[in-house]
This record gives structure tokens, sequence and C-alpha cells, in this order.
């Protein structure tokens, strides 16, 4: 019935884009015809995980736009250009490309611009900002030639930019005018514990610090020279002192501003013209800018709220943060400075493992204001909770920052918090809202966050989220079931332990001492892989034969009529014509189904079990061995030609690949593991959709971990960059050995990394820097494997007892007479049930 | 009864399978050391895999049933009664098996539900009856 009307939106950042989604979601999207301008080449991304381009996230992975989110909504985007002017009288917008769009209501979301001092000689060559994808990209360029970068600015933005200063491999140093870092958040002595912490990481810090010009350098490109006389030579300066709001257009059209910048909006985000929003970080709201992502979302579902005849309104909103800043952790709540009436203060320090905390209290000591963690921010769910919601705290409040060292926990418990309570600020998200989503069926952490958003903005409520939910589902008394099978109350993990730490040596024993029953075809191969790689005795000794998968069993993979399937191992892919050839009439004399692999190997199908020991006999004598193909075990890797022959080549990746199957082959292990090898960048191999991918750049190997194909392909994630082949060794041995040793059943790499607590970061802290203490065991553990090798085809048809298996009947010579192949392509293949109707088939009632 | 010779028991695989030829049929045979009955036979065609494998699936037990589960697509099959756990539309053949003298007899004229098979065979206790 109603006309439309058009609704533009100026800027297509993180907010602008909050507004978008939130306002197709609701039920008066139809209201509007809606246009959008974004001035940068790409619309809305991630700018609060931006350094994570760094470390290889693309933009496309990056962006907060679905695949076509603008066509499906009609929305119409003028991408890459700018709205220059804004006509009240006429409701007309302009822009740079000179678009004129008449409105009736317009969303300003222009965001803030980094401010750069205007020191003298701030515009000169490689003096840069951190705000948008090409800043990175022209920081990366710049990283090439230079040796020496310097933030100017020690603030939560400055910090994150230092760090990846030091990741491009830098020499970094941070210079701050104040007389501490992060000097919103942090009181004094944070933030020396603070500048501490961060020296210890190789940054140089120079507090107190005042920039008078900018000029030429002499062992760099730039020389800034301070107030007090000193001098910094530096070839990239990085500003980082703070933003500015982007409020020049609202100012051009005569919209209120703030004095020190900001455009004036209302509790409803509406300017001084009623037809005209602001939001994020261009607004200004009771004389505050608010910095952060979390209340820019806010004031973005408030407008969609007004602009469809809802209620709401910004109230406000809460600052607090934590932050990983350069591996170390640092929270900041509320009050920090304890700037409330009668505020009290709490403190602990601890000099020897760097933390500092501390309380804001108020005057009954009932409420808590504010808090500051350094070092250690784990409690601060449990604090934040505290403070937004008002919950009256334990009587001796110092309790929650002192060390545990008696049973009693301190920690507030999800059950503690009320309905209402506000878990991921984010996407404003309660407790109540969780506990519906739990209920109607939402009970993983995956499906609760596609529900209701939470923990996928900053992330920072994830571990709460997660704690509601296990707490959810135990009222609900869904058992969090993670025994193995019925016949094991533990997890594959434990089991491991079990084996490991009692020297269990067969499954009867790990069955009598710590399970039930039988087994059954999911404890027994489980129990056979790890004992496979704990212990590496031959899977078909006589105690272990039971408990493999038919694969396995009989060490060739099973097809669909009961025949099997041949793989011989070709390392690397690289196979002599010698080679080829005696493969080639192996597969001729037992008339076998020949094919190429996707794991540059041939696959040589139809064999029957009677055939198997004959066939690997000769393959033996040929010069192969086993390939596994038929376990759960390392299967390829494959490699590109490499530096030997391709011109673009820049390491022997062939030579890599076979040193690494060779070393690997034969290690059992959760689920199946592939490797591959590129020798460049350009990535022949495909190493980034392999558990393990290696890829060689002038500086060294570098290492990406937990990626695969299949069903559900996942990247593999850089993991470490430029290695010399030891330690690149070093470093896939550890990741393996504790994949085998923690994973689940059949779980691959990719989901094993995503369900650890800390994902990726945790996964390097434990393997890199070594944090759980188990580096030199994880290593040990593979040497054991590698120096216990054998070819199971070989021990197995030099052994009468094993081979006795390898006929179809036990009492007769004869041959299973189901098996039928018919002839295709000049090769045989399984005859189809069509095909085979007039053979007898075997009396089955 | 009439018991045909297959193998000794030391032709046999503890806790898995193999599979004999008896009267121009392909039997399962199972043997369980530790378990009362010892040997259980059943027929080693899998009627969903469509192939004859169940010999050399994995044994154990679900729920108290002892089991073998197909290799191909992983199907538990009853041992004592050749029920499919996972179909009951679909049951395989069971034939009566004993342990004689270090011998292992089967008789495959004899499909018979559970209690008489093991009331017709000579070595088993009466006490599992029941169970
Ligand atoms: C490196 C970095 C790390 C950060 N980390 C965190 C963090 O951990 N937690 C947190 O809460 N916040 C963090 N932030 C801040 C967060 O990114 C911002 O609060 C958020 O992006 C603000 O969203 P916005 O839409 O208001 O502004 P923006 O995201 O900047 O979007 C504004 C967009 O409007 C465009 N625009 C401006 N004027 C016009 C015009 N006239 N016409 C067309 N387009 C225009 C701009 O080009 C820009 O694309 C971080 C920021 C950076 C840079
Ligand atoms: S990855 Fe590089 S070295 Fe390997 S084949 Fe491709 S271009 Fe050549
Ligand atoms: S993709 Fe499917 S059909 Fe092809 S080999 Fe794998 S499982 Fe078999
Ligand atoms: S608080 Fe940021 S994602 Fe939940």
């Amino acid at each position: 019935m109603s006309i439309k009307q058009t609704l533009v939106v100026i800027g297509n950042g993180m907010v602008g884009q909050h507004f978008l989604a939130s306002l197709v979601a609701s039920p008066a999207k139809d209201q509007y015809d809606i246009v959008t301008f974004c001035e940068e080449p790409r619309p809305a991304y991630d700018r609060v995980h931006l350094s994570a381009f760094f470390s290889g996230t693309t933009a496309k992975e990056l962006s907060l736009v679905e695949d076509g989110f603008f066509e499906q909504h009609n929305i119409t985007l003028h991408l890459g250009d700018k709205a220059a002017s804004i006509d009240r009288a006429a409701k007309i917008v302009t822009s740079a490309k000179g678009v004129t769009i008449h409105y009736d209501k317009l969303v300003l979301a222009t965001g803030s611009y980094p401010f750069v001092p205007p020191v003298a000689g701030h515009d000169r060559a490689q003096c840069l900002v951190y705000r948008t994808i090409e800043d990175l990209e022209a920081m990366a360029a710049a990283a090439k030639t230079g040796k020496v970068g310097t933030v100017v600015g020690g603030g939560l933005l400055g910090l994150e930019a230092a760090k990846a200063l030091k990741d491009l491999g830098l020499e970094t140093h941070i210079v701050e005018f104040a007389p501490r870092l992060m000097a919103v958040q942090l009181d004094e002595a944070g933030g020396a514990m603070l500048r501490r912490k961060i020296e210890d990481l190789g940054v140089i810090v120079h507090t107190g610090k005042n920039t008078s010009l900018i000029t030429d350098g002499e062992t760099c490109i730039n020389k800034m020279c301070f107030a007090d006389g000193e001098e910094l030579e530096t070839d990239i300066v990085l500003f980082s002192a703070g933003i500015r709001p982007r409020d020049d257009i609202a100012r051009a059209c005569g919209l209120e501003v703030g004095q020190r910048g900001g455009i004036v909006i209302d509790n409803d985000c509406k300017t001084s013209d009623a037809d005209i929003y602001a939001i994020g970080e261009c607004a200004l709201w009771n004389g505050m800018i608010y910095g952060l992502v979390a209340p820019g979302y806010a004031m973005a579902r408030t407008a969609v709220a007004n602009l469809t005849g809802e209620a709401g309104s910004f109230t406000g909103a809460d600052m607090s943060t934590k932050l990983k800043l350069m591996g170390v952790d640092v929270a900041s709540i509320g009050d920090a400075h304890a700037r409330s009436q009668g505020a009290m203060v709490y403190s602990y320090q601890n000099g020897a493992d760097e933390i500092y905390k501390r309380l804001v209290v108020s005057a009954d000591g009932k409420q808590l204001l504010g808090a500051v963690l350094v070092g250690d921010a784990s409690g601060y769910s449990t604090l934040l909770q505290y403070c937004l919601n008002g919950i009256e705290l334990p009587e001796n409040p110092d309790a929650l920052i002192l060390p545990h060292r008696s049973d009693e926990s301190v920690g507030l418990g999800p059950d503690a918090l009320p309905v209402s309570a506000t878990i991921c600020s984010c996407y404003n998200v309660t407790k109540g809202k969780l506990c519906t989503a739990i209920e109607a069926g939402c009970t993983t952490m995956d499906g609760l966050k596609k529900e209701t958003q939470a923990a996928t903005g900053c992330g920072g409520c994830a571990a709460l989220v997660k704690s509601v939910l296990n707490s959810e589902l135990a009222k609900q008394g869904v058992e969090v079931n993670t025994d193995l099978c019925e016949h094991f109350a533990y997890t594959r993990q434990e089991l491991h332990t079990l084996v490991r730490v009692e020297q269990i040596k067969t499954f009867h024993e790990l069955l009598i001492k710590h399970g039930k029953g039988l087994g059954c075809e999911i404890c027994k191969p489980t129990v056979g892989s790890i004992l496979a790689s704990q212990w590496n005795e031959h899977i078909l000794g006589k105690d272990h034969t039971a408990l493999q998968d038919t694969n396995d069993n009989f060490l060739a993979n099973i097809q669909k009529d009961g025949t099997y399937s041949v793989v011989p191992r070709i390392a690397g892919g690289e196979i002599s014509p010698d080679m080829l050839i005696a493969l080639g009439q192996v597969g001729k004399k037992y008339k076998l189904y020949t094919k190429i692999t996707g794991g540059q190997r041939v696959d040589l199908f139809g064999a029957t079990l009677e055939q198997l020991p004959l066939i690997w006999k000769e393959l033996i004598d040929a010069g192969f061995e086993s390939g596994h193909a038929y376990g759960k075990s390392l299967r390829t890797v494959k490699s590109c030609v490499g530096s030997s022959w391709c011109r673009y080549g820049v390491d022997d990746s062939v030579g890599l690949a076979i040193e690494l199957e060779n070393r690997y082959k034969g290690l059992r292990s959760p689920h199946k593991i592939k490797f591959a090898v590129s020798g460049c960048t350009r990535e022949c191999a495909e190493a980034q959709s392999k558990d393990i991918g290696i890829i060689a750049t002038e500086n060294g190997w570098n290492l990406y971990v937990c990626g695969n194909g299949g069903m559900k392909p996942r990247h593999a994630d850089l993991f470490a960059t430029g290695l010399d082949k030891e330690t690149l060794i070093k470093t896939i041995d550890r990741v393996l050995s504790f994949y085998v040793r923690t994973a689940d059943r059949l779980q691959r790499t990719s989901v094993w990394m995503e369900n650890m607590e800390g994902g990726l970061d945790y996964l390097k802290s434990v393997i890199i820097d070594d944090k759980l203490g188990l580096g030199e065991q994880l290593e040990e553990q593979m040497q054991h494997v590698i120096d216990t090798y054998q070819c199971e085809w070989k021990t197995t048809i030099e052994d009468k007892s094993k081979l006795k298996r390898f006929h179809h009947f036990i009492n007769s010579d004869g041959t299973d007479d189901n098996v039928v192949f018919v002839e295709e392509r000049g090769q045989i293949r399984p005859a189809r049930d069509d095909e085979r109707k007039h053979f007898n088939l075997v009396e089955v009632a | 009864m009439q018991w045909m010779d297959v193998c000794s028991v030391a032709d046999l695989q503890e806790n898995s399978g193999v599979c004999a030829l008896v009267n121009g049929l392909q039997v399962a045979i199972f043997y369980l050391p530790t378990d009362e009955l010892a040997v259980y036979a059943i027929s080693n065609y899998d009627p969903i895999g469509k192939a004859n494998v169940l010999s050399r699936g994995i044994v154990g037990d679900i729920n108290g049933h002892k089991v073998v589960a197909s290799p191909l697509y992983k199907q538990h099959f009853d041992l004592q009664t050749g029920a499919c756990l996972e179909d009951d539309t679909v049951t395989v053949p069971i034939y009566a098996c004993q342990i004689n003298g270090g011998r292992v007899q089967v008789d495959t004229r004899l499909v018979a539900p559970l209690r008489q098979l093991i009331e017709n065979s000579t070595n088993t206790k009466q006490e599992v009856v029941s169970a």
C-alpha cells in the first residue's frame, strides 16, 4: 500500500554494515529503499581483527558481508564512491562521482580517521597510519626494505601496531607522549607492569616523549627528533595517536557537532536534524565518542528501532576491554581510575610472574565499580558481570584477585547471573536469550553462535557463553557424554594417557583395567591405533589383529565387492621408469584395475584375499613398501617438482617431501594425515589444503597446519614462517605427536584445532612456546615411532602365522564366487547387480 | 544333527572370524575363547553390502548382544539370532556350531532359534539358556 521511503546510509564500515544487517532482519524492512555509499574499495570488513591480515587472513576472510547480501536485500551499493555533500533543504546527497540521491531518512556512519599530529615532516615517505587494509598493504611494502619501525602512541591500537611491526621482522619502538603505556585504561602500576612485559618481548618503549620534527635520517629513511633533544633513527613512522570522528560532511551541512568534533546525537541516535541519524565512531553522545565496536553496534540497533517504529534508545555503553597485546593479557573494566566518589581500591602485584590486578569498589564495599588486570585477565568475565549487573560482592572482594591458594572457587558461575545479564555486548545477547536458544535445541557452541550471534564479534565473551551452554545442558539433564563407547567411560585422549602412563600394551589389559564388556568396532580400532602410535608393535601381532578395521586387518583397502586395493608407497610422488614398469607388470599379471590416486601414487584394484600376499611379495622384491593407504595414518606427502626443474622454484620441494614421507610413514593417528610441499608460493602442490603444508620461501620454509580437502574443505593456517629444515621437522614432530595424543577418534587436525579452547594461538603456545613443557616428550614419542618403523607387508609375508588369514576359506582353496568382474575401457570392474543376474548367488535362506 | 567337520580350533582367529565353506554355503565362524559358547556361526553374506565379508568384521557386544559389525557399512548383526540391530527387516541365517575334541563343527541344516540351538548343542552349560 504505502510508497517506500528512501533511506541513505553514508559509510559501509563495521557499524554501517551492522545497521544494514539489523534493518533487513527487522520485520519493517520493506518500508525502505536502501542506498549506501562506501568510500573504500570493498564493502565492510572486520577492522577489529585487521591485524590478522598479517598472519595470512585474506581481505575476503575479513569481510563482514555475506556473498550476495546487497543483491538479496535490494540494497544499492555505491562502492568506491564517497558522499561529498548533503543538501538538507532539498534532502539530497551528492557523491564524489556525481551520483545524486533524494533521501527521506539519512544515516551517517562515517567512522573516524587516525589522528596524525601536525609535527613538521609528518607527511614524509614511510609515515603511515593503521586503519584500513590499504594501510596494512603499505606497511607490508615498507617493511620489505626497512629495518626499523616506530609507533607513535602507546595506546591499545599503538601496541597492536607495534606487534604487527615486530612480526614483520623490524626492530620496533613505541614512542608515547604520556608517562605510561595505555594511559586511558591503566593506572600507573598497571602501566609499568605492561611496559616491563613488552620490553621483555624486545620492543623498545620511550615514554614522556614529545616529537618535534621528522626529517632525513642517516642510517634510516627517517629521523625523529624529540623536544628533549634526543633522536631516533627509523624507517617507518606509524602514527597511532588516537582517532578523530569524520564529521566534515555533517559540519558542512550545518548539523550540530561537538567542540572537539563528533556529530551530536540524542538517545535515539538522531542528530540535530530529525531525519538524520549518526552512529558509530563519528557520533558524539553525551560528550563522548566511543572508539569501540560494541557501542557502535548498540547505536546501530537503536537507529534501526527508531526507523522501524520500535522502542529503543542508546544510553551510553560500557567501555570495558580485554585484549591480548603482544601476548600480554590486559583488561580494564568500568571506572579503572577510581574516580567515583568514595571509591576504595584493592590491588595485587606479583613481580615474579608480572601480574598486576586492581579492583575499584564502592564505598560500602558491595558493588564493583572498576578493575584493571595486567598479565592475567582470566577473571575478566566474572568481574565484568559483577560490574555490569550490580551483583553484590563477596565479603572479601580481594579474594577475586588474589591467587587461588585453596580449593575454594571464587569464579562467578553462570548460574549466579541474572537472566537479564548481558553476556555478549557486541551483539547485545543476554543470558536469557542464550538459554532460550539452548532450550530450543542449540546444544553446540557453533549452533549457539549461529542462532544468537553471541561470541561472533570481538570474541571476548566466548568462554562465558560456553559455560552458560554447559550449565544449561547439565540442567536439562543432557549429559555431555564424552565416553568413547559403552565399553570405556573415557575419551580417546584419556585412554591415550592411561596407555602411556600405565604402560598398557594390549586391548585386553586395558579392557580389564578400565573398561567392560567385549569391546566393539569403535573402541577396538581406536585402542589399536593408540597402542600402535605409543608402542608401534606390528598391527597384526597376536594381540592386535582382532582390533583392526578390515582395511588394517588385511593391510589393504576393502572395496564394494569384498575385494581389496593395493597402494605401494611412492614417496613424494617420485618414481623411476623401472619402478613404474615393475608396478605395471604386477598389475598386468594379476589383472588389477589400475588408477592414479589424488596423492600422486598408483592404486591397484580387484585383489582377492589370497592374492594379496602374492602381489606384495612381488612388489617388495621390486623395491616397494607398504603405502599405509589402509590405515588411519600418514598417507602421502605430495610435492610439486620444485627448484630442481621448475623455473620459479625456490627450494627442493621433492627432496623435502621424500624425507618427510619417509620420516613419518607408518605413524598411526586418530585420522588420516596428508602433507604437501610446494617449491614456491605459486603453491602447485596445494599444500594449504593439507593437515601439514609446507611452502618454500626466500627466507626458509613456511609451515601451514590443520587444513583438509574432503567433505568440508578448510584452508590450513599459517603456523610458522622462515624455518630451517631442522626447526621445521621439530615443529612437525611436536604438532603430530600432540595431535595423536589429544585428538578424538576420527577427528581430522582441522576439527581438533578448532575445538581446542584457544584454537590456533593455544596450539602455537604449546608447540612453539612450549607452554606445557611437553616439547621434548612429544619429540621423543615421535622418534620412537620412527625408530621402530617396519614395512608391515614385509613382516607379514615373512611370517607364516600371519599369512594364514589371507584365504577366503579356512577349509578350502576355493574362491568367493560372488566376486565377478566385467571389462570396461580395457580393465576390470565389479559386475553390477543387473549384470550378474544369471549367476547363481550364494543361497541365503 | 549332522555335524560337518570344518577345521581345528587352532585355525580360528581369537576374538575374530574366519570363513568356512560348508555344503556349498559360506559360513562365518567367530571364536570368543572366554565365552561360554566359544564359537558362533552365521552366514558370511552381508545382505546390505551385498558381499561375502561378515567374517572379516569386528566382533564385540552392544547392549548385551554379541555382534559382528559389517566391514563395509558397519551394521551390527547379532551372533545369536542373526538380527541386524540397525534394520529389523534384515536377518542373516545362523548355524549350529560347536567345538568337539579340538575340532570345529557346523550343522548348516539347523537354522534354528537360539534356544533350540543351545539345547541341541552338546558341550554347553544349561544356565546360559536363561540369559
Ligand atoms: C587495528 C584496529 C583494531 C581495533 N580493535 C578493536 C577492538 O579490539 N575492539 C573494539 O571494540 N574496537 C576495535 N577497533 C575499533 C573498531 O574497529 C571501530 O570502533 C569500528 O570499526 C567503528 O565502526 P564505524 O562503522 O563507526 O567506522 P569504520 O569501521 O571506520 O567505518 C566507516 C566507513 O565509512 C567510510 N566513510 C567515511 N566517510 C564517508 C563518506 N563521506 N562517504 C562514504 N563512505 C565514507 C569510511 O571509509 C569507512 O569505510 C579497532 C580498530 C582498528 C583500526
Ligand atoms: S609451486 Fe613453485 S616451484 Fe613448485 S611447481 Fe609451482 S611454480 Fe614451480
Ligand atoms: S568420493 Fe565417494 S565415491 Fe569417490 S572414492 Fe571417495 S567415498 Fe568413494
Ligand atoms: S562481547 Fe564481543 S563477541 Fe561477545
